[in-house]
């Protein structure tokens, strides 16, 4: 049985279509990421599942029930948003025990969860304090308490790291990958950061303008791309777009070749460039170059290597790792 | 004190302007204070002069107190003012919230429709209110001063209070959906406490017109049985002879209980003014 599964699901405001035609389906115990440029409709989509919003066309089913008209409540899911909504007038233990209560769940059955929930997030010191007192990881800790307190049959992430600073972003990454592992449940999460996208998704739905343009593992994305928005989408530095005709190819196709699988040689190699700007990182060094025929470049080297800026050099490319484009930018395999 | 922001002349400027403001304004309040407290020749006599022992009289209070029901008038005010100023806050909050939260067909034109109020005054509509009132049996009732008073307040309530209630995060309304609570429980216990600095601006704007408003008194209930306090002192003043002690010292009472009022929302207000500028 699939935990989610989307039909045919379209989305208007007024005469703008949001979404057209998205079609998904999440295993049980899947965890599924939902990643996009902003305004592609990732979150519309969401809120669709929340039932938050109304599809325009298209049906939702959570764990084999269809349910375009259940309530949000009703649906068996919990949602963790970007900014934390905790209560403000409820202690933490209040906000996470309030789904439930309002379920009509036993007081016993009710306390067991939560205590359960705070043990596994290390909320303990925390439950009799109010959302004002607590500090932004905190809160976001709270609020996938208060999701988890529920055992929902679907979690739902909106951005829930994206208020974060950088530090608390990967401790509360791994958070939820721990978590996911524990409960072993099906999550749905929204990201525009590739870099959640991939650490943390069992498969990877790449969405742009309102449809799906690939869905795969991390690495099926990232080894094996469908068409140029995803090839440029997944992977940092951005996969380099080369013009095939400059390496001698077809008019009108694109090569594409990530920066790691390319290296800079000072005799010789397939494409004569100057160095514009060098940024060393210590493990690893991003060279960008500028080639007159194939555009801007840019090279990823591992460790500390250092290139003048203005110097010339020459690229080499790793040939098993090139992808070609057709004029329509769908791949060529 | 000159630090990097501020100057010592910038900060006397500053202050010197505050300070004349509010002498201005508070100048006819003291003015009718002082002279409540004084006799009659005294009142014309040096109008400015604080009351001494010679000229101190309380004859006004005590005309006031004898003559017509004042405390009864009081109680008048008070229940227009307070269940007027509940209904414009409860149905203007309420509106508000429906206009910002909900997408409906004619949405903006209801807002533009529910707001026109603010740039029509009430009091165009007199004679169709009066001879609403008449057919209705509501002249000389409490229920007309307060349905008359609840309609003038909620434009500019349901005008400020929906631009309030869209800056109240949607992720929180929508968590609170998850968790199922109701409309009427997301609004009264997630949203109004938000909102709380602008309701109590509205409160102020909305309270001090509906208690110092003659005409509409004066119009729909001037009986004895439901004169408020600002019709009441009129009694004192006649087309030749006006007891000026008895007014100022109805005016000195009919301060008060707004002042109170005021007390009580003016540390919301100032968050309500506030907020926004600083987060």
């Amino acid at each position: 049985m699939d935990a989610l599964k989307l039909t045919g699901i379209r989305k208007s405001f007024g005469a703008t279509e949001v979404l057209h035609g998205i079609d998904l389906t999440a295993k049980e115990g899947e965890f599924v990421i939902f990643v996009g440029p902003s305004g592609c409709g990732k979150s519309t989509l969401l809120r669709i599942i929340a039932g938050l919003e109304d599809a325009s066309a298209g049906t939702v089913e959570i764990a084999g029930a269809v349910v375009n008209t259940t309530p949000p409540a009703k649906r068996g899911i919990a949602m963790v948003f970007q900014t934390y909504a905790l209560y403000p007038h409820l202690t933490v233990k209040g906000n996470m025990s309030l789904g439930m209560k309002q379920a009509g769940a036993p007081k016993a059955e009710i306390e067991e969860h939560v205590a359960a929930a705070s043990k596994m997030l290390g909320l303990d010191a925390l439950l009799e304090r109010r959302p004002a007192e607590l500090s932004g990881g905190q809160r976001q800790r709270v609020a996938i308490g208060r999701a988890v307190v529920r055992e929902p049959k679907l979690f739902l992430f909106d951005e829930p790291l994206s208020n974060l600073d950088a530090a608390l972003r990967v401790n509360t990454r791994l958070e939820i990958a721990r978590l996911h592992r524990e409960l072993s449940a099906t999550m749905v999460y929204v990201t525009h950061d590739q870099i959640e996208a991939m650490t943390l998704a069992d498969r990877i739905v790449v969405m742009n303008a309102g449809r799906i343009e690939q869905i795969g593992t991390p690495m099926e994305l990232y080894n094996r791309p469908d068409n140029l928005f995803v090839a440029g989408f997944i992977g940092s530095p951005q996969m380099n777009f080369i013009p095939a005709e400059a390496l001698g190819g077809a008019a009108g196709e694109t090569i594409g070749i990530r920066p790691e699988h390319m290296n800079v040689d000072l005799n010789g190699g397939e494409l004569e460039c100057e160095v514009v700007h060098i940024e060393q990182l210590g493990a690893d060094t991003n060279l960008y170059l500028k080639n007159a025929q194939a555009g801007d470049l840019t090279v990823r080297l591992f460790g500390e290597r250092y290139f003048a800026p203005g110097s010339r050099v020459f690229v080499t490319f790793d040939a098993a790792k090139r992808h070609l484009f057709d004029a329509g930018g769908r791949a060529i395999r | 004190m000159t630090t990097a922001r501020s100057t010592l002349g910038n900060t006397i400027a500053a202050h010197a302007i505050l300070i004349a403001y509010t002498l201005v304004a508070l100048f006819p309040v003291f003015l009718i204070v002082i002279n409540a407290f004084k006799s009659r020749r005294d009142i014309f006599g040096e109008p400015l002069a604080l009351p001494t022992p010679e000229s101190f009289t309380l004859v006004g209070f005590e005309t006031v107190t004898r003559q017509g029901d004042f405390l009864l008038y009081f109680q008048n005010s008070f229940i227009v003012t307070v269940v007027s100023l509940a209904f414009v806050l409860l149905f203007g909050a309420m509106a508000a919230f429906a206009l910002s939260e909900y997408r409906f067909r004619g949405n903006p034109l209801m807002a533009l429709y529910l707001a026109l109020g603010i740039m029509i005054p009430i009091r165009l509509g007199t004679v169709a209110i009066l001879e609403m009132m008449v057919a209705t049996g509501l002249v000389n009732t409490l229920t007309a001063l307060i349905l008359v008073y609840t309609a003038q307040g909620l434009p500019l309530s349901i005008f400020i209070l929906s631009e309030f209630m869209r800056t109240v995060s949607d992720d929180l309304k929508n968590a609170g959906r998850i968790d199922g609570l109701s409309e009427y429980r997301i609004f009264f216990t997630l949203v109004l406490p938000l909102v709380r600095p602008a309701m109590a601006t509205v409160a102020v704007f909305t309270m001090i017109p509906i208690w110092n408003d003659l005409w509409f008194p004066l119009i729909l209930a001037p009986a004895e049985t439901t004169k408020t306090v600002t019709l009441g002192a009129q009694v004192f003043i006649g087309q030749f002879v006006t007891n000026w002690n008895a007014v100022l010292a109805a005016l000195t009472l009919a301060i008060l209980p707004v002042l109170v009022l005021y007390l009580v929302f003016s540390r919301q207000l100032i968050r309500g003014i506030t907020s926004g500028a600083v987060k």
